[in-house]
């Protein structure tokens, strides 16, 4: 909520529709294959070109996804129907969409994000991708071009329409619901969330009120967003212009908008009075989805970890809220965390190794070695400084962490030697020792970290500062 | 000759599947002319077929229970590589790189498909007169229509230019050019046979069915195309009924219900209107033979049978204008260009598609508008539950019921082409099958006052085909 004073006196209202592909073998409704990539119109068949005299079959994998997805999302999974959805656009093959209406699969049901807070989740209901158009000459914008070319091997692809309640409230709302509705969708194998390639779009309903007032504004919806920034820019942009219409005396049009990632701003694609009259209606070449308890309870049964489980799981573990956990779960590192703990390492230096040293991913490195690691560290027989070069070696090639640590030869000093250094440096720097046992808080602190700094510079960073500073707490108390 | 001796005998090498073929293409040759039941003759593939037929029995093989019969494909059955138009300019020239599942299982039965037949475009009249490529003529009398949709598959087999023939039946498409023309007609149980590869006009009512010119013939067809296919969602799980068997068992003990609302007449204010006296006495002749024969005849009420016209011409419009959208000219068939996309779609469908259709779509259009859905498409749904339920209640009395097939003989060529309404009231007794899923099928029975063919509708409950065979068999022996 970070960004909720944006526009002072002002509440923006945030509705999202994420339409992700369902990672399947094979399209909707047929058998061609559901592949990103691959020559234009290879992935085809009769009913993916809607073929006079080709019927849909429903592909019974695409229906478990989406089950996988309401269970993940908490929604109630209901009996559903596919309608059609009739207009009319060179890219879709029979000039009407199958998709579900009003019976979607999945209805009401909940999203948790990292720090706790619930959005509501509408419904999320199954339909079918169109092809891709490339429009050819005249800079790509199809009203200029001189032709158009179509790819159908998008088209039939199975997506999950995934639509939230307007609970969202500032763009890092948005941005946080975003990520772990990918997160959700990726850990339980339903699409694999990525929005470069298309297979995840965001649609985003804005309206803004006055602060303190209950109704809602009047929506615009803004489509085109293909990234977690622009999903930011586009919402604030958007947020703005509203806000301005109506601080200058005019009122906001419902409209549909484009969001233009070059000029960061929105453009009217068309106003409520042009939208289309879909027609919707029964599809009568497919029958009802009556998903029975015992599917679902198979389906439930077989649902891996959500990241909301493994973000509590670690919190206990590490006896820490869920939100301090996001990080590593979200980096995947969760279960190597919660195994380092259960070996007996320290949980907040295992959670700041993750957070620090370990962005680029574990490499060969291993709950065990982990533990052995941090336990060294905190036991004393390695600084942190040392703890991090020793961390590294077992990414890079495993093995064990005493082992590493001797053939750099970081040896645990002798904490007489360390004594006698400590003494020899308050003699050499007697101002800097006078700041240090009679200064306020704030000289202390500098004057440690001088000291400190130079027992690292004359020990070539092999000294505990942990110690050291207690040895300069132990010196100054007999002063 | 029946079918089933035809096959026996081609099948045991007494007679060659090509004399067979040369036969029917004989009969084309010296009347299609006349006639037009045909949008294309496959004279060379049907020889060329009949020549490998021959071969492989030569061998040893045995194609199957249709061996070297000749079957005639209404042209909106697709088949692979061989022109599908429906009729229309709109899919002039398109060749479907797939055969229809019905298709599939009549060449696994040694079947030779002989030609693809005329119909109303995109199967959407009563008389084959809205086909884009010339109306089909009665070969019973050529001043006269032969019904429709499936006019060209009906007249195929009246005319002896095929013993069996495939139509499509959404409304009475089968079963009213079959009583026309004097052929048996039937439309199946809604599921009994794929749609896979039939062009679609009202998806849930659309079915495909066999013309023959016997019953038995009809009813050997029926179990060659009929059974589950997994490529048609909405197809039944079960394989094909055996019709052939029962065929001889009568209907002794049966009891039988003539639909009071299809049957008119002075006194029987709650029917339908038009229905022609002369049909009217044949098929309560039909009715007594049914009764000499054994069964228990009463008159039976399915009260809301009356609306299933009104109600059918707002649903499979809907369908239609949805099924018939993707006719854009982007992918396959005609395409008129146009400065834009859009300009390209209008173009196309106003050159390629007829006025029938057009009326269609438009009516169709409408019924499914925001705003109007309720009063319309939502509202002929719930007379079509009405239908359902009123059969659903006929059927615990009656194990079959009784009715004309058309409400006259064949009319005039020309005589409604400019009168929609009249058009529609031909289906007005075979349209509350469609509504209701049922089986149904049209006997000829006898002739009208003017000399042509009665056809008498028995209508059964959902998947039970046998039962309608069994009196459809008793009633073709009892014809006048």
């Amino acid at each position: 909520m970070s960004d909720q004073a944006l526009i002072p006196g002002w509440e923006v209202v945030i509705g999202l529709e994420v339409h992700a592909e369902l990672a399947t073998v094979t399209k909707m409704f047929s058998s061609a294959l559901n592949r990103f990539g691959g020559e234009p119109n290879t992935n085809i068949d009769p009913v993916s070109l809607g073929l006079p005299g080709s019927l849909p079959v429903l592909n019974e994998k695409a229906v478990e996804l989406a089950i996988r997805v309401g269970l993940a999302l908490e929604c109630v999974i209901q009996p559903s129907v596919f309608s059609r959805k009739n207009y009319f656009y060179p890219d879709m093959p029979k000039d009407f969409q199958i998709s579900q209406y009003d019976l979607p699969i999945n209805g009401v049901g909940s999203l948790e994000l990292p720090d706790g807070r619930r959005i509501g989740i509408e419904r999320a209901h199954l339909e079918e991708d169109t092809g891709k158009s490339t429009h050819v000459g005249g800079g790509g914008r199809i009203h200029e071009a001189g032709h158009s070319l179509i790819d159908y091997n998008r088209a039939g692809v199975p997506l999950i329409e995934i639509v939230s309640a307007p609970d969202m409230r500032c763009a890092e709302d948005a941005r946080a619901y975003v990520s772990e509705l990918r997160a959700i969708l990726v850990a339980i194998g339903a699409s694999d969330g990525k929005m470069e390639e298309g297979s995840m779009r965001v649609d985003c309903n804005v309206s803004v009120r006055r602060e303190g007032t209950a109704g809602l504004g009047t929506r615009c919806e803004v489509k085109n967003i293909n990234s977690l920034r622009s999903l930011g820019r586009a919402i604030e942009y958007e947020a703005r212009r509203q806000v301005d219409l109506i601080e200058s005396g005019d009122e906001v049009e419902q409209q549909t908008r484009h969001w233009n990632e070059d000029d960061g701003r929105t453009h009217k694609l068309r106003s409520k009075e042009e939208a289309y009259d879909y027609r919707y209606f029964p599809e009568p070449d497919l029958v009802p989805v009556e998903p029975s308890d015992e599917w679902i309870a198979e389906v439930r049964a077989a649902l891996p970890m959500l990241p909301r489980e493994r973000r509590r799981r670690l919190a206990d573990a590490a006896g820490v809220e869920p939100s301090d956990t996001a990080l590593t779960v979200e980096r995947g590192m969760d279960d190597l965390a919660v195994d380092a703990i259960a070996a007996g390492a320290d949980a907040a230096r295992v959670l700041v190794h993750i957070a620090n040293n370990l962005a680029d991913g574990v490499g060969k490195l291993t709950a065990a070695p982990f533990a052995a690691l941090v336990a060294m560290e905190t036991g004393g027989d390695l600084t942190a400084t040392q703890a991090k070069s020793v961390l590294a070696d077992l990414v890079a090639s495993g093995g064990d962490p005493a082992t590493h640590a001797s053939t750099h030869g970081f040896e645990a000093m002798d904490t007489s030697e360390l004594e006698a250094l400590v003494d020899r440096l308050i003699a050499d720097h007697p101002d800097d020792w006078a700041g240090f046992v009679g200064g306020d808080d704030k000289e202390r602190k500098k004057k440690a970290g001088f000291f400190v700094g130079q027992v690292m510079k004359a020990t070539r960073g092999q000294a505990d500062g942990r110690i050291v500073n207690e040895l300069l707490a132990r010196r100054s108390a007999e002063a | 000759m029946s079918v089933r001796s035809t096959a026996a005998a081609v099948r045991a090498g007494e007679r060659s599947a090509l004399s067979v073929v040369e036969e029917h293409l004989a009969a084309i040759d010296a009347h299609e002319d006349e006639i037009h039941a045909f949008n294309l003759v496959l004279a060379d593939e049907s020889l060329a077929r009949a020549e490998e037929l021959d071969r492989r029995i030569a061998d040893g093989g045995d194609p199957g229970p249709l061996a070297g019969v000749p079957v005639a494909l209404k042209d909106n059955l697709c088949t692979r590589g061989i022109d599908t138009t429906c009729g229309s300019r709109i899919l002039e020239g398109w060749r479907p790189p797939y055969d229809a599942t019905a298709v599939e299982r009549l060449a696994e039965a040694g079947a030779v498909v002989i030609g693809k037949t005329n119909c109303d475009e995109f199967a959407m009249g009563s008389s084959t007169e809205n086909s884009a490529f010339g109306p089909t003529l009665n070969p019973l009398d050529t001043s006269r229509v032969p019904g429709g949709s499936s006019g060209g598959s009906a007249a195929a087999v009246a005319a002896g230019f095929a013993p069996l023939a495939l139509g499509s039946d959404t409304g009475g498409s089968i079963r009213q050019p079959a009583a026309l023309c004097g052929t048996v007609g039937v439309k199946p149980t809604y599921g009994r046979v794929s749609r896979y590869g039939l062009v679609a006009f009202g998806s849930s009512l659309d079915q495909i069915g066999p013309f023959a010119a016997t019953v038995e013939d009809a009813a050997l067809l029926l179990e060659v195309i009929g059974g589950h296919d997994p490529r048609d969602s909405t197809s039944i799980p079960e394989a094909s009924p055996d019709l052939l068997g029962v065929l001889g068992q009568g209907v002794e003990g049966l009891r039988i219900g003539i639909i009071t609302e299809l049957m008119g007449g002075p006194d029987r204010a709650a029917s339908v209107e038009g229905i022609a006296d002369d049909v009217r006495a044949r098929v309560e002749q039909a009715a007594e033979a049914l009764a000499t024969a054994g069964a228990t005849v009463e008159h039976a009420s399915v009260p809301s049978t009356i609306y299933g016209l009104s109600a059918y011409y707002l649903i499979a419009p809907a369908e239609a204008s949805s099924n018939l959208a993707r006719f854009d000219g982007v992918r396959f068939g005609l395409r008129v260009d146009g400065d834009t996309a859009p300009e390209m779609n209008t173009a196309t469908r106003t050159a390629g598609f007829g006025d029938e259709v057009k009326r269609r779509i438009m009516l169709g259009t409408y019924a499914l508008s925001a705003g109007y859905y309720d009063a319309y498409y939502g509202r002929s749904q719930k007379v079509r539950t009405l239908i359902q339920r009123d059969f659903a209640r006929a059927y615990e009395t009656f194990d079959l019921l009784l009715s004309p097939t058309a409400p006259t003989t064949a009319f005039p060529v020309g005589e409604r082409t400019d009168d929609p309404m009249m058009m529609y009231l031909a289906d007005v007794c075979t349209i509350p099958s469609n509504l209701a899923g049922h089986p149904s099928m049209s006997v000829p029975f006898g002739t009208g006052d003017d000399g042509l063919p009665v056809g008498v509708q028995v209508l059964a409950p959902a998947l039970d085909e046998a039962t309608m065979f069994r009196a459809a068999a008793v009633l073709e022996g009892a014809a006048p």
